[in-house]
């Protein structure tokens, strides 16, 4: 069996909130091999966001190792992670956050300005992300003239355009309505099957069915029983 | 990320706020301009008068007397023209006198000299004919007008041969002078030469208050000063305090100093408009990175690094300062124009104040926008995506 893609042991993150220290991850250990699809699930105050940030690379733990395609993340300076996330993540939030002053593609070739391409290779590499999510014509609209559902598309496309290792999704279609939110869906799963590894992070346990994995955060901590209960959800 | 691609967005994001970078930038416009206009019309009457003093040529002396304790007199003065060095003086009577033709009246400076004056102030005639020591001689009423008193009583008509009254007495205009521009507004032309004898006793008195002594050369003025000094030391013992002698280097340091203290006062008080432009732009820039945080956020998530979000800050408003004083360097050219011809002022545009004052204008943006740029940088992303 290779090395899986990602490696979290014994994560440990806290805040100081009013004078009181919250433990927003208490000895979280998780490996994420590629090409899987794996949701996160758990009700907010869970320390869910906390993990994303982890796993997005925002963020640095307090102790405890965080390993990306064998690199340590927790030793990097603010620079080497920008870089990191910028190469190896995709993001998908759950209000799209879009430039709103940018047109579709411009949105599509901000990661790859960061990274330093070409206007040229840029362009194309754009236009190929926003084929993939079948937006190709809307390439020079503003996200005003999108509807949610095509906004989200064009954020998925801004994820993928720089062919990151993972795309980490936040409650990606906690803004949407159901239809839309099975047309995205649908859309990661096929992004799944083509070979992308996808981090769904959700509180809606319906939603986070339609991955192949699924772990529960709660208090802080991890659990992963498949099969069984988990908390006082029951999955299957 | 290429700076090519940074100025880019920079444009776009001034495009998309444009009544506020317009606001903005004003700051700046009005900064440049007023610092270009003050500057150009400073160093306008600076060039004026320079070239002033210059077409009189380096071997001019001037003794000019100050208050009523010491009276020149004419004979003690033609001693003076004896003197080895000296090619030729002319005394000169002054006094403010009305001036009158037909209903046209005026007040206006009456300068009584001689003949020499024409050679030693280097005095041109555009028509007629100038004093001779003849008229002087023979206490001639004939009057040499400036070209703006011409024109003001006479207007298009040809005042030569014509009378004119001062101070009730009629005088025939013999002669026209050639215009001389004015400096630090003050006209050369508005004059009226009569011989140094008829004005003794048009403003009644014998005393001389200024002589222009011509040197043989340019050469040597200092010595043929001394001599000078000499000769009035001994012609009016203890009065040394009441007259001074000054060559052309003398009234020029003096005048350049003058003006050149002008500028620096002009350009100052503009230079702090342009400050304060600038501080116009540091608050619209703070103002700016708070309204983006989500912006900024997004982007450090999609592995904007801290350089990259300090240059873009940076170059907004170095690109808002620039452009500020691009259409400042052009709106103060403009007004400069404008000024220059309705005040028939001499405005002088020099190259380097246009690019001292757009250097100056990109300094303020680079200094103004550190601060907001930097707090932008430094924003933490989670907090800055969360930020609504």
């Amino acid at each position: 069996m290779s090395t899986p893609m990602i490696q979290i042991s014994n994560l440990m993150k806290s805040y100081k909130l009013g004078g009181e220290i919250v433990h927003a991850l208490n000895n979280v250990s998780l490996n994420i091999d590629k090409g899987e699809f794996l949701a996160i699930i758990g009700p907010s105050g869970s320390g869910k966001s906390t993990l994303m940030n982890m796993l997005g690379c925002l963020d640095r733990p307090d102790t405890g190792n965080y390993l990306l395609d064998g690199k340590e993340i927790g030793k990097m300076n603010d620079n080497d992670l920008a870089t990191i996330r910028n190469q190896k993540i995709g993001f998908i939030f759950q209000n799209f956050n879009l430039l709103t002053k940018l047109t579709a593609l411009e949105n599509v070739e901000l990661p790859l300005i960061y990274s330093g391409l070409s206007a040229k290779i840029r362009r194309e590499k754009a236009l190929e992300s926003l084929t993939k999510v079948g937006l190709k014509d809307r390439a020079g609209h503003m996200p005003t003239q999108l509807s949610g559902g095509q906004q989200q598309r064009v954020a998925i496309a801004r994820a993928l355009a720089g062919n990151p290792s993972i795309l980490l999704a936040d409650e990606p279609t906690g803004a949407l309505d159901s239809k839309t939110s099975a047309e995205i869906l649908l859309l990661m799963k096929e992004l799944n099957e083509v070979g992308n590894t996808i981090i769904l992070i959700t509180h809606d346990l319906s939603i986070a069915k339609q991955a192949k994995r699924m772990v529960q955060i709660q208090d802080g901590q991890l659990f992963e029983n498949e099969g069984e209960q988990i908390g006082n959800l029951t999955i299957y | 990320m290429a700076i090519l691609q940074s100025i880019k967005m920079a444009l776009r994001s001034i495009k998309g706020n444009k009544l506020r970078s317009v606001l903005t930038m004003l700051g700046i416009i009005i900064g440049v301009s007023s610092v270009i206009v003050l500057v150009s019309i400073a160093q306008g009457s600076t060039t004026n008068v320079t070239s002033q003093i210059n077409s009189l040529g380096t071997n001019l002396l001037t003794i000019n007397t100050f208050g009523t304790n010491l009276s020149l007199t004419e004979d003690k003065i033609n001693k003076l023209g004896k003197l080895s060095g000296i090619q030729a003086l002319s005394p000169v009577v002054s006094g403010r006198i009305s001036v009158k033709k037909d209903r046209t009246s005026s007040q206006t400076t009456l300068t009584g000299t001689n003949a020499a004056y024409e050679s030693v102030r280097n005095t041109n005639v555009s028509n007629g004919r100038f004093l001779t020591d003849i008229d002087l001689e023979y206490r001639q009423k004939i009057a040499v007008l400036g070209a703006t008193t011409a024109q003001n009583l006479f207007g298009t008509e040809n005042p030569v041969g014509q009378y004119i009254q001062l101070n009730g007495n009629s005088f025939k205009v013999v002669g026209v002078l050639a215009s001389k521009g004015s400096s630090m507004g003050q006209s050369g032309d508005d004059l009226v030469i009569v011989p140094l004898s008829t004005a003794e006793r048009l403003v009644k008195t014998t005393s001389i208050n200024q002589v222009y002594l011509q040197g043989k050369t340019g050469q040597n003025m200092d010595l043929v000063m001394a001599e000078v000094q000499n000769s009035m030391a001994s012609m009016y013992p203890n009065q040394t305090d009441n007259y001074s002698v000054m060559n052309q280097q003398d009234l020029m340091s003096t005048m350049s100093s003058v003006s050149n203290t002008m500028t620096m006062m002009l350009g100052g008080i503009a230079g702090i408009s342009l400050l304060v432009g600038g501080i116009g732009i540091m608050n619209i820039m703070l103002v700016s990175v708070s309204e983006r945080t989500k912006e900024i956020g997004i982007r450090k998530a999609i592995g904007a690094k801290r350089r990259d979000i300090l240059l873009q800050f940076l170059i907004e408003s170095v690109v808002l300062s620039a452009m500020g004083g691009i259409i400042g360097i052009l709106f103060g050219l403009g007004v400069g124009k404008i000024l220059g011809s309705a005040l028939s002022m001499t405005v002088t545009f020099s190259s380097s104040i246009v690019l001292f004052s757009f250097l100056f204008s990109l300094v303020v943006g680079v200094v103004f926008g550190v601060f907001p740029a930097n707090k932008a940088s430094k924003l933490n992303p989670i907090q800055a995506l969360r930020y609504e």
